[in-house]
């Protein structure tokens, strides 16, 4: 009986080629994840190995209120601390250094950015031995005093950058121009990704960054004989609050762990990916299995008057499901390596260029793809194998298909039922109060597949109506074709509902992003419309990285610029819990509309070293009202204690401000290295060329910043939120992808079960033409009833999640609605090039002789 | 042109099958021409060649050597669409099997041929096609809802909308009982006597080869009888002598 099963399949190899594709896919993408985050991830552990390998010990700032969002946001070292750890007696060696971020400028006079990259920078020890420097030159010698700089090596073969050259750079103030004396890379590692590196001395970085006297790091060597263990022990007592000492694998270990919460997201988010279209592959696969086992009905029937019971009939079923599995899995994990490939480049085509190391291939990958791609198909054929079991022996010598599925006499209340399930999923996600937003993100996630469920369900019942709708232009312009092809796509509504349901899983979620994205920037618009009352904003050339004070200052210069008001911004932690906290100027009234809920519009002039303003939601969550306490602790340890002098309401779509806002007076006093994240400008004349011009040649010299009017400023903000979408999107199409697969399986299934009515039809005249045509029509239908199901179910769900967040309006893009329903009439015609070439092909006698 | 107003004319047809040893010769030089109004059966053993003749006679296959002109036009050399098209024009099909279109009704099946020419019915002709097939009553019925013989008449009538100049019939009544049988005989008889319908039938009934005007016999790939009025008895014994 196995036997039967495994020759049957090699029987129909292109069968179950196609079936097996609608998991190749799912599986490639597992595969590549794990291939890709696991290659990203030995690419840190290259890096931080490589910067620690000869320290015994490092010490580094220690932020008094724990990582926040930022990250970076741990206190420099006192400069004096150097000479304390050297006079410990286990010490052999230290080398004090300052790390920061600072960009280079390109030949063209803007910054070299590539992408979320960020800009590094480093100071060198350039007396004495290069024992803790993990950067080697790769020409040149290391720059020393204020006017030299190294870049890496990357930066300097893009840019066509040579030792001898001047090169500027940016960090707090304008930009300087220094001589490069040398190319440097980081020890072995292959690729630090998009980072760019700028290296001077210590000295140099020091005053560059505004930290004289001040360290970020002191590498430390221990004497011969002493474990790193013993010698953090010893540094331990005499350091600072502020401070904290690693030994130098504990330290890489630590980095690399903070860069694995990244690489671990994004190992989830691209799985969710993989899960997405193995789930569409279910469909697909279990559609495609039910329908060559409809058509081999005579086969069943003759195997069970030869006395196969219902169990061996089930088996065999089962068991091709498993072989094509397996087969479609271990296809799907080696494809899972280009597409590892194929995922970072579509990173990098979005900014993000990640380190990567060598492409690590781990036994996890195969044993997951593996599992998950045979499983999957496993289930899929659980469905079709039962209705394989109900063929009775009779089938052997009568025509005829199968008894229709049990199934579709539940249909409808099946499909209300789970539809009801799948909304109270959705609204426990969005509105439950008292869950953690895992288990929120659970329900929404199990709210949209039991929706896909339930529409899958109900689907059937909606092909009729819907083919004959969307097939009556088709009818009335593609003559017989089009019109035999409407009445195809109606004759078995369960299989075109299970091949439509395939592509409205895909549909649905890039419509639900969709529709999610557009009101997201809507609420976003309306935020910027009714706030901004400025005429220009001011902010770093990437928009989103913070600006030194300086460029705001050359800014205040320009004649007839009459209001620039800075908004700094910084972490904090208040309550227990962290804080954004951002510093406004006394003139920030007029050129950001605040909408007071208490205090009034003095409130930012007279805040001064004690007064801060809190948005209404936070002043709720942590009942605060004028003139409550509000000590704020700083990463310094330093506690400041603020009192609220007002509570300003923020719009849904956001505020320029954080939580707690103080005035810029006492931000700058608190905080090391005050920058803006914006700043607002109001000039005589408002916006105009002129002016424009003005503020651009102003800040000629700061290479990282830019002036943007209102609506330049909202594009940039939502270039951010495109961006993400578009990387969406294009995750998404693989779903979309596999379901176009499903529409090929059932076509190529349905000329072959239709092959005497082509011939027929071509004996009594159509042409190959026609033929292509109304395969064509087919389709198209197929995809059209997709779109129609997934389109409005993606803005109900929407409008579910939007409803549920409560915190912004929906907004319909309608353009990028019709853009999906074009988008599936293409997948349409794509999908149906190899069936109808098939079908024009059939020779017409084989065709009438076929049985 | 020289086909002597034949409807159907084929010059010294052969059609081998594979090459080399495996080769099989179905045809081995048949010539033959139909007559406008003539009701023609081919008749012979499993294996005779008489399918193969029918499908080369309609342009459905190609002939390794010899001319085949139909309706007054040299197929041999046709392509594809040149042969569809002439298909469509001049020919009318009944098969074995019915091959009706399940999703379309009885008259959508019978208009069929006409609507892939993109042509609309002539209502009052097929008033009368109904009427002769005995479908008046049975227009919106699906093919599900038909019996057998009612089936054939649909797919007899389809042959005939097109008014094509022959129809070709592969074993028209080997899927019906009896009785069925000999009312779709007398329904082909009918449309050759009243319409003046050209037919070719292949059959292996010797009831049905007693209502052709002539009778060819084909025997490994050779016509070896041709008779005139033949009686079903004598067709018997002629096929029991082919068959030994």
């Amino acid at each position: 009986m196995l036997q039967v099963a495994l020759k049957g399949l090699a029987g129909r190899k292109l069968r179950a080629f196609l079936t097996g594709f609608a998991i190749v896919l799912g599986v490639a993408m597992v595969s590549g994840t794990f291939v890709l985050t696991d290659t990203l991830k030995a690419g840190f552990g290259e890096i931080f190995t490589s910067v620690y390998k000869s320290t015994d010990a490092v010490i580094t700032g220690r932020s008094a209120i724990g990582n926040g969002n930022s990250g970076n946001i741990a206190p420099s070292l006192p400069a004096s601390l150097l000479a304390k750890v050297r006079s410990l007696p286990d010490v052999a060696a230290v080398q004090g250094g300052v790390s920061d971020q600072a960009q280079l400028v390109g030949r063209d006079g803007k910054v070299i950015s590539n992408g979320f990259a960020p800009g590094l920078a480093f100071s060198v020890n350039t007396k004495g031995t290069q024992q803790f420097n993990p950067l080697v030159l790769v020409s040149g010698s290391w720059p020393r005093g204020s006017h030299e700089i190294a870049i890496d090596q990357s930066t300097a073969d893009k840019q066509h950058f040579a030792v001898g050259n001047t090169i500027g750079a940016v960090a707090r103030g304008p930009v300087q121009q220094y001589r490069i004396t040398g190319i440097v890379k980081l020890g072995n590692v292959s690729s630090i990704g998009g980072a760019t590196m700028a290296i001077f001395d210590l000295p140099t970085a020091q005053t560059i960054f505004g930290k004289e006297g001040k360290l970020d790091g002191i590498d430390v060597a221990a004497k011969q004989g002493i474990s790193p263990a013993k010698l953090v022990a010893e540094i331990k007592p005499i350091l600072p609050r502020i401070a904290q000492v690693r030994s130098g694998t504990q330290q890489a270990a630590k980095q690399v762990q903070d860069t694995s919460a990244a690489t671990s997201f994004l190992q989830k988010f691209l799985l969710a990916f993989g899960g997405i279209a193995l789930f569409v592959g279910i469909f697909v696969i279990a559609n495609t299995l039910s329908i060559t086992i409809a058509q081999r009905a005579r086969e069943f029937g003759t195997l069970r008057t030869l006395g196969a019971t219902r169990r061996q009939v089930m088996t065999s079923v089962i068991v091709e499901g498993g072989v094509i599995g397996v087969l479609a899995s271990v296809s799907g994990l080696f494809i899972g390596l280009g597409i590892a490939k194929g995922l970072e480049a579509l990173f990098v085509s979005f900014g993000i260029d990640l380190p990567h190391g060598n492409t690590i291939f781990a036994t996890r990958t195969v044993i997951v793809s593996l599992v998950v791609g045979t499983v999957v198909t496993v289930l899929a054929s659980l469905l079709p194998a039962l209705r394989a079991t109900r063929v009775e022996p009779i089938a052997a010598v009568r025509e005829g298909a199968l008894p229709p599925s049990r199934l579709t006499r539940f249909g409808i209340p099946a499909a209300a039922g789970t539809m009801a399930v799948a909304i109270a999923l959705l609204l426990f996600g969005g509105l439950a109060k008292g869950a953690t937003g895992t288990e929120r993100l659970l329900a929404i996630g199990l709210g949209v597949v039991a929706s896909f469920i339930g529409m899958a369900l109900a689907a059937p019942r909606f092909v009729p109506p819907l083919a004959s709708t969307l097939g009556w232009p088709g009818a009335h312009v593609g003559g017989v074709s089009g019109s035999l092809a409407r009445e195809n796509a109606m004759r078995n509504p369960a299989r075109t509902a299970s091949t439509a349901a395939a592509l409205m899983i895909g549909l649905a979620l890039v419509t639900a992003v969709g529709v999610l994205a557009s009101g997201i920037k809507a609420t976003f618009e309306h935020a910027v419309d009714t706030q901004f009352l400025g005429d220009y904003a001011l902010t770093s050339e990437n928009g989103f990285t913070p600006t030194g004070v300086a460029s705001e200052n050359a800014v205040r210069k320009v004649p007839g610029v009459q209001v620039v008001s800075g908004v700094r911004a910084g972490e904090a932690r208040a309550f227990g819990s962290h804080i954004n906290v951002t510093g406004v100027e006394p003139n920030v009234g007029r050129v950001i509309k605040i909408t007071w809920v208490s205090g009034g519009p003095g409130v930012p002039a007279a805040l001064g070293r004690a007064g801060a303003f809190v948005s209404s939601t936070y002043a709720k969550d942590h009942h605060l009202a004028l003139g409550s306490r509000l000590p704020i602790e700083l990463p310094t340890g330093q506690t400041v204690p603020l009192a609220v002098q007002g509570v300003f309401k923020a719009p849904n779509g956001g505020s320029p401000f954080g939580n707690v806002t103080i005035s810029t007076s006492l931000f700058d006093r608190i905080y090391q290295e005050p920058q803006n994240v914006f700043a607002f400008v109001d000039m005589a004349g408002g916006v105009s060329p002129a002016n424009t011009g003005a503020l651009t040649s102003a800040l000629a010299s700061f290479p990282d910043a830019k002036v943007q009017t209102e609506s330049a400023f909202k594009k940039q903000q939502e270039s951010g939120i495109n961006v993400f979408l578009n990387l969406l999107y294009v995750l998404l199409s693989l779903s979309i992808l596999v379901s176009l697969f499903g529409i090929v399986n059932t076509l190529v299934l349905s000329v072959f079960e239709r092959t005497r009515e082509l011939g027929m039809l071509r004996a009594v005249g159509m042409t190959r033409r026609q033929t292509r045509r109304m395969i064509r029509h087919e389709s198209v239908v197929t995809a059209l009833i997709g779109a129609s199901l997934g389109i409005p179910l993606g803005v109900g769900l929407a409008l579910l999640v939007g409803e549920a967040l409560g915190s912004f309006t929906i907004a319909i893009p309608w353009g990028t609605l019709i853009v999906f329903v074009i988008a599936a009439i293409i997948a349409g015609l794509l999908a149906a090039i190899f069936p109808a070439r098939r079908a024009a092909r059939l020779n017409i006698l084989a065709a009438l002789q076929y049985e | 042109m020289n086909t002597n107003g034949a409807v159907v004319n084929a010059t010294d047809v052969t059609r081998r099958y594979g090459e080399g040893e495996a080769a099989v010769d179905a045809l081995r030089g048949v010539s033959l021409a139909v007559a406008p109004g003539e009701l023609v059966a081919v008749m012979g053993p499993s294996g005779s060649g008489k399918s193969t003749l029918m499908h080369i006679l309609a342009g459905l296959d190609k002939p390794t050597s010899g001319e085949v002109w139909v309706d007054g036009e040299s197929i041999t050399s046709m392509g594809d669409t040149e042969l569809t098209k002439l298909r469509r024009r001049s020919i009318g099909f009944v098969f074995q099997f019915f091959n009706l279109l399940p999703m379309l009704n009885a008259e959508e099946n019978v208009v069929l041929p006409l609507s892939i020419a993109g042509e609309k019915p002539d209502k009052q002709w097929l008033d009368e096609l109904m009427a002769k097939t005995g479908l008046r009553d049975r227009r919106t019925h699906r093919p599900s809802e038909l019996s057998g013989g009612q089936a054939q008449r649909v797919a007899i009538a389809r042959a005939l909308v097109s008014r094509p100049a022959i129809v070709f019939a592969d074993e028209p009544t080997g899927n019906l009982d009896s009785k069925t049988s000999g009312e779709i005989l007398q329904l082909m008889r009918d449309s050759v006597d009243t319409l003046g319908q050209t037919t070719v039938m292949v059959t292996h009934e010797s009831r049905a080869a007693a209502i052709a005007d002539r009778v060819l016999f084909l025997a490994d790939g050779l016509i070896v009888d041709e008779r005139k009025d033949i009686s079903a008895a004598d067709v018997v014994s002629l096929m029991q002598s082919l068959d030994s």
